[in-house]
């Protein structure tokens, strides 16, 4: 899903269209859309009289900021030391695994894509992950097929 | 009239277990029972026990079931609140209770006695009312300030009290305050730093979701102190929960006159704000998160001047982590000396850790300062899990040092060299940890997070992750280990900002305490048997790049 106008508007309407901003406007419109294109950004740039080049560099830092597109559910895998302790590698062996993908990318379906995150703060019931906005603990190898055939309806 | 109180736990990992549908039936059977005048049901913020979600607290007993699914409910109604007799196959087992839920008088043997200041109320109350707040003394510190103290009084009290910032550094909060207080600026900002993102730390989300009214009360109080009008909140972008919660705290506040203009129709107005992240570790160094709070990119500025003196917007800024502020108003209430009673001589007051790894009770922890590692982990961690042996505890987060068993009697505070206290992470490892593999692990997160800009950080971080890469698959040589030294050293002592100079911390105590195990490594042999001890096959290399994403 991309960014349409209406959604820029509507989001710039809501933060105003002060620079301190823009961090929140790229965020939400982000969140929305799944990631944002060129073209969103340069739109973005041009209601708050920003340089483009402002806020591509303002987008590409953030890690809750996508510029590239990305697959249906979003997995944010937590492999920080707290999860690594907590057997994560074996999770994330079984996660490239199980999708046939590795860190960073999407599945040719455009189903999932499998990102690395830093620390979800729910290190207590680790390894971690966050599917879209769900979040699971205590995972183990075997928990993961069946987890992510709650997405696809039982074929993934 | 109200006889009992039943607390749900609507933290997100809770709600994700079920606990809406838990309070949904909790409150029809209620009904049923026409129990819903006498007994209340209501969200509690996160209470450090994460084993036995949905979690049900019953007052004033104090009893505590979980975890608690919606078929348990009319049961558990039907005996325990219509009939007064507890259900004990629903109980949590008493074994794992970390007291983290403020008072279970009537348990006994499960809770050792902890000594709460910060999380005196996380649990207790019900975090999205202000009432509950105000009725467990609330406010009053703020009340008492405004209407009796000069801000000199009370910024002497805060002076007096030896509070020092609870976010890694340690500095004397009321001298940070005092170099705001004698600006001659007429603006002035106090910034609380919530983007908690230090791996292994989750302490102020649970203050931030369990008693978001401390935090304004602070940072009301700093203001006062200090001069200031305006308060910022920057929360860390994944921590939805916490900003909704700060949010609707601040909206109770300023419809009573706690917040705003003219507070308590005082001269004394105060305004606070606030602003979510977006994903970066770096934005907790506090410059770099006021470029953020500017909506630029999350990059340290140069130092000096300092935010005391050019902060946000270029005016003299407080910056001061969630912790540190829910201490301000229980010093304010019970004075400097109440405050200096607890800790050591040098660092007074109580600390929050965060427990984790092999220890049979992972979760929050409030304890005075100068508490010994083999203290919290006998008594609050209940030992280490399944008998193993305690190898080394990683403290602080990433960027803290590593512990070998020889130091567990160290007392733990800002004053110890030994031990960095950092954000209060403690991640306790027991003999089948490796250390070549942690300390990878560690520094792949510093290369990943690195702002990139200054050199030292930026490309240190990287050779130090392939030096560790190369190791754990046994290619490493000696002269590894010697260059991997030196670089550490060099990114501690060169790099820009608190990220770079941290970052080789775990990397230097690891070698000086476990050096015989990285040269193990060199002579193909991993002694814990963790790392792989042999090449990748090319296809499956390692991108060290794939966070570019």
């Amino acid at each position: 899903m991309e960014t349409n106008l209406t959604q820029i508007h509507e989001v710039i309407e809501h933060h105003g269209t002060n620079r301190e901003a823009l961090v929140e406007i790229l965020r939400d419109l982000s969140q929305q859309a799944g990631y944002l294109t060129p073209e969103a950004l340069e739109t973005v740039a041009a209601q708050l009289n920003l340089p483009a080049g402002e806020v591509h560099s303002v987008a590409s830092f953030y890690s809750m900021i996508n510029t590239r597109p990305c697959g249906e559910h979003v997995i944010r895998f937590c492999e920080d030391a707290p999860c690594h302790v907590a057997g994560g590698r074996a999770v994330w062996q079984a996660l490239e695994q199980t999708l046939g993908i590795k860190f960073g990318e999407t599945t040719p379906d455009n189903q999932w894509t499998l990102l690395p995150t830093s620390c979800l703060g729910l290190c207590a019931v680790g390894p971690v992950m966050m599917i879209d906005n769900d979040v699971y603990g205590n995972l183990t190898p075997e928990k993961i097929p069946e987890i992510l055939a709650r997405y696809t309806g039982g074929d993934a | 009239m109200i006889r009992a109180r039943v607390l749900v736990s609507g933290d997100p990992l809770s709600l994700a277990h079920g606990a809406e549908a838990v309070k949904l039936t909790l409150e029809t059977e209620l009904a049923y029972y026409g129990l819903e005048q006498e007994i209340a049901v209501e969200y509690m913020g996160q209470t450090g026990r994460e084993d036995v979600l949905p979690l049900v607290t019953v007052y004033p007993e104090g009893t505590l079931y979980g975890p608690v699914r919606p078929e348990d409910v009319p049961y558990l109604v039907e005996e325990h609140l219509y009939k007064g007799r507890v259900v004990s196959h629903l109980l949590a087992p008493p074994d794992f209770l970390p007291g983290k839920l403020a008072h279970l008088p009537g348990r006994k043997g499960a809770v050792y006695a902890q000594q709460r200041v910060v999380l005196r109320r996380a649990g207790s109350i019900d975090p999205q009312s202000i009432e509950e707040y105000i009725a467990d003394d609330g406010y009053f510190a703020l009340a008492n300030a405004i209407t009796t103290m000069t801000p000199a009084e009370v910024l002497q009290t805060v002076k007096d009290s030896g509070l020092q910032g609870r976010g890694g550094a340690g500095f004397p909060t009321g001298l940070k305050w005092s170099f705001v207080a004698t600006r001659p600026e007429q603006t002035k900002y106090i910034v609380c730093n919530a983007d908690e993102s230090e791996p292994g730390t989750f302490k102020d989300r649970l203050i931030l979701e369990g008693d978001p009214h401390a935090i304004l009360e602070g940072m009301a109080l700093a203001g006062y102190a200090t001069g200031a009008q305006e308060g910022w909140i920057y929360i860390r972008g994944e921590y939805t929960q916490s900003k909704e919660r700060v949010e609707k705290a601040i909206r109770q506040a300023e419809e009573l006159g706690l917040l705003g203009d003219h507070i308590m129709e005082s001269d004394f107005s105060f305004h606070i704000h606030v602003h979510a992240g977006a994903g970066a570790y770096i934005c907790g160094e506090e410059t770099a998160l006021l470029e953020s709070l500017e909506g630029k990119r999350g990059i340290p500025r140069i130092r000096p001047p300092y935010p005391t003196v050019s902060g946000f917007r270029g005016q003299p800024t407080v910056v001061n982590n969630v912790e540190t502020l829910a201490n301000v108003a229980p010093i304010i209430f019970h004075g400097a000396a109440w405050f200096r009673s607890l800790g050591t001589e040098k660092c007074p007051g109580t600390k929050v850790y965060t427990m984790l790894g092999d220890v049979n009770i992972t979760g929050l922890v409030e304890v005075p300062m100068g508490t010994t590692l083999r203290e919290i982990i006998e008594v609050y961690g209940g030992g280490m899990k399944d008998g193993k042996t305690f190898k080394c505890a990683q403290t602080g987060g990433s960027s803290g040092s590593m512990i070998p068993p020889s130091m567990l009697d160290i007392p733990l505070d800002y004053s110890s060299l030994q031990a960095s206290l950092g954000s209060g992470a403690l991640l306790i490892c027991a003999e089948d940890t490796c250390v070549v593999d942690l300390a990878y692990v560690l520094m792949r997160f510093f290369q990943v997070e690195s702002c990139g800009k200054c050199t030292p950080c930026r490309i240190g971080t990287l050779r130090m992750v392939e030096i560790l890469d190369r190791l754990s698959q046994g290619q490493g040589s000696a002269e590894d280990i010697v260059a991997l030294e030196e670089i550490a050293e060099h990114v501690r002592d060169g790099s820009f900002c608190g990220l770079g100079q941290a970052a080789p911390v775990a990397i230097l105590t690891g070698l000086r305490h476990f050096r015989e195990e990285f040269e193990a490594h060199v002579q193909g042999r991993c002694p814990a048997d963790v790392c792989p001890m042999q090449p990748r096959p090319v296809a499956e290399a390692v991108s060290h790049d794939y966070l570019g994403f």
